[in-house]
């Protein structure tokens, strides 16, 4: 069913429309935008500062990016990509170095203008205040003021992004990476992974509808980096939308909905990880020896009962696939700057 | 808007925090003592100094006019080097470093941004620069029984100065590295205190293409406009030969001086924070 019904430039405490609204309008809307409150004479009220802009039933992709093209100079950073994260999708980008990723993301934030082609974040352009106040980025690289504590760097973002979270979202952000404890450490005292979780709870602020994260697990160790899985998967959970830059193709393997996988600046793969993912045989061991024989799942018990009928006994049987890997390295053809 | 004052309070506290202030004023404390020092022996010396009956110069007045320009000029380079260095890696030495992306993502707007680094700067540098002035001031004229023809319009115009400077040391942060920033900004100042020596050498032997060639400059400096135009209000009423000796010196009086230069003072302020603001605009971080 379309509603139809457009909610823009909301502003705190204010009656947006005042229609009776059915419960499916209103997990709709809640869907949509988690911040407005029904009221009893089915108005709604909109609780905090949080500039939506979208039509129910036709809900814009947190981001639509349609033929962006991106110059330095001479170079092409970016020609021509289309790409779309949908509401809760955990999308990730991959690409060797000087692919394009991190000025994809640069352009989604804001931060960097695009030389061609148009980049939306739920519908508002990219880097307009609608846009940024639905985001959250944590750069590839960053650095906080070592002065600030990580409590003080995290008021400061609730201050700039207009959150009114208070200590409450401060103390879940830092129990949601892992850094309660050092709540009241100076950052310049924090290990490099500490830092990189911090940033992580920083981008978190303000709870933003699409988190756009660039290299987010680069300087974590194992235990870090699981800590970032769990946490994506939570994101995911309450239908954050997230796009994850990262090199590290197990964990995009482990976390993501889909992957895109740019090279020299358009994209070269695009899917579900296990839709990219090809057969690549059946690994049949037998009392003679173990091998690989071409054929697909639906193949296998043929080539059970060819092997028995051959006088072979069967140990084991396993359907061969390509990993991420493959099919990355595949993709950008061993490519790397 | 209401970004403004967070970024405002992020950079005092930054300052605040690796003990800049802690620094300006333990040195400004040293400089207000030897100029103290100074005042003192310099009445000492007058004291003694026998001025010929018929050299019509008070030496009193030539003395502590003098002091107050070199504690003028003391004062806006004090300024100017708090404003440049609180002030030359606002955009491209923050971007360098990592420390701008996380903030400009935010809904504030660069705009804001950038007149909240000014506004941070000039909450800083305008007070430090009108209090340490009128120090200097206070500790003349008790030391000295000496009082300047105007007290309160020199601090002023040294604090707008450094106010220009501010804003130019933040336009140069868009496109310049702070290490070049720096640079750009410190020659920039030193070339226009030299065009205004060279303005007073002019006046002095009377050569007009000198006076012209600084006139230019200062025009172009609005910085050091505003620095000579506070000079002259030291000693404004000063007349006779006294009045003519203290315009010869370096720390006399002003070629360019009036209403003219501090319009033009404000209309180059204006040019170059539009400037800032466009450039950062459109500047990929």
């Amino acid at each position: 069913m379309r509603l139809g019904v457009v909610i823009r430039g909301a502003v705190d405490g204010r009656t947006l429309f005042r229609r009776p609204l059915c419960v499916q309008r209103l997990a709709a809307l809640e869907r949509v935008e988690a911040r407005l409150r029904l009221l009893r004479d089915g108005a709604f009220l909109v609780t905090s500062r949080h500039e939506a802009e979208c039509t129910l039933g036709a809900v814009p992709a947190a981001l639509a990016v349609r033929g962006l093209a991106k110059r330095y100079g001479s170079i092409e950073a970016l020609g021509g990509v289309d790409l779309d994260v949908k509401e809760g999708e955990l999308v990730g980008l991959l690409g060797p170095n000087g692919a394009g990723k991190s000025t994809l993301v640069k352009i989604a934030c804001g931060l960097v203008r695009p030389s061609a082609g148009d980049a939306r974040v739920w519908g508002a352009r990219a880097g307009s205040g609608p846009a940024r106040r639905a985001l959250g980025y944590l750069a590839e690289l960053f650095r906080f003021p070592g002065w600030m504590t990580a409590d003080e760097l995290l008021l400061l973002h609730q201050r700039l992004s207009g959150s009114a979270g208070g200590e409450r979202e401060r103390t879940e952000l830092l129990e949601l990476v892992a850094l309660r404890e050092a709540r009241s450490r100076r950052v310049e005292t924090m290990s490099k992974g500490m830092q990189q979780r911090l940033g992580i709870a920083q981008a978190l602020v303000g709870t933003p509808r699409l988190l756009l994260l660039d290299e987010p697990t680069s300087a974590l160790d194992p235990v870090g980096r699981r800590t970032v899985r769990t946490l994506l998967e939570e994101l995911r959970r309450r239908g954050i939308s997230v796009l994850l830059n990262s090199h590290l193709l197990s964990e995009v393997e482990l976390v993501c909905d889909r992957v895109v996988i740019l090279l020299g600046g358009k994209v070269v793969a695009a899917g579900a990880p296990a839709d990219l993912a090809r057969a690549r045989g059946i690994e049949l061991e037998t009392d003679h020896a173990k091998r690989v024989v071409e054929g697909t799942r639906d193949d296998v018990p043929r080539i059970v009962a060819e092997a028995v009928a051959a006088g072979e006994q069967v140990y084991g049987v396993r359907v061969l696939t390509s990993t991420l890997e493959d099919v990355y390295l595949e993709a950008v053809g061993g490519e790397t700057s | 808007m209401s970004a403004i004052p967070v970024i405002v309070g992020y950079g005092l506290r930054e300052a605040l925090r690796r003990r800049v202030f802690a620094v300006v004023l333990l040195l400004t404390i040293v400089f207000l003592v030897l100029f103290w020092v100074a005042n003192h022996y310099v009445h000492r010396e007058l004291g003694t100094l026998q001025v010929p009956s018929d050299v019509p110069v008070d030496a009193r007045t030539f003395a502590s006019a003098f002091l107050s320009g070199l504690a003028l000029f003391a004062t806006m380079f004090l300024g100017v080097v708090l404003a440049v260095f609180l002030t030359l890696g606002a955009v491209r030495g923050d971007v360098e470093r990592g420390l701008l992306q996380p903030l400009v993502v935010r809904p504030i707007g660069r705009s804001t941004f950038l007149i909240a680094r000014f506004l941070g700067a000039f909450a800083v540098t305008a007070p430090y620069v009108i209090a340490v002035d009128l120090a200097a001031v206070v500790i003349t004229g008790l030391t000295m029984n000496w009082w300047p023809d105007q007290i309160v319009t020199p601090p002023l115009e040294v604090a707008a100065a450094v106010g220009v400077v501010t804003a130019l040391s933040l336009l140069g942060s868009v496109f310049l590295s702070s290490t070049a920033n720096g640079i750009a900004i410190f020659m920039l100042f030193g070339a226009g205190l030299v065009a205004g020596l060279l303005g007073t050498i002019g006046h002095a032997i009377g050569s007009t293409a000198i006076k012209h060639a600084s006139t230019v400059a200062a025009y172009l400096t609005p910085f050091e406009g505003l620095y000579q135009d506070a000079l002259r209000q030291l000693t404004v009423s000063t007349s006779g030969l006294t009045g003519f000796l203290l315009q010869l010196g370096p720390f006399g009086g002003a070629y360019v001086h009036g209403w003219g230069v501090r319009l033009w003072a404000l209309g180059f302020f204006v040019l170059v924070g539009a400037a800032a603001l466009a450039g950062f605009r459109r500047r990929d971080l």
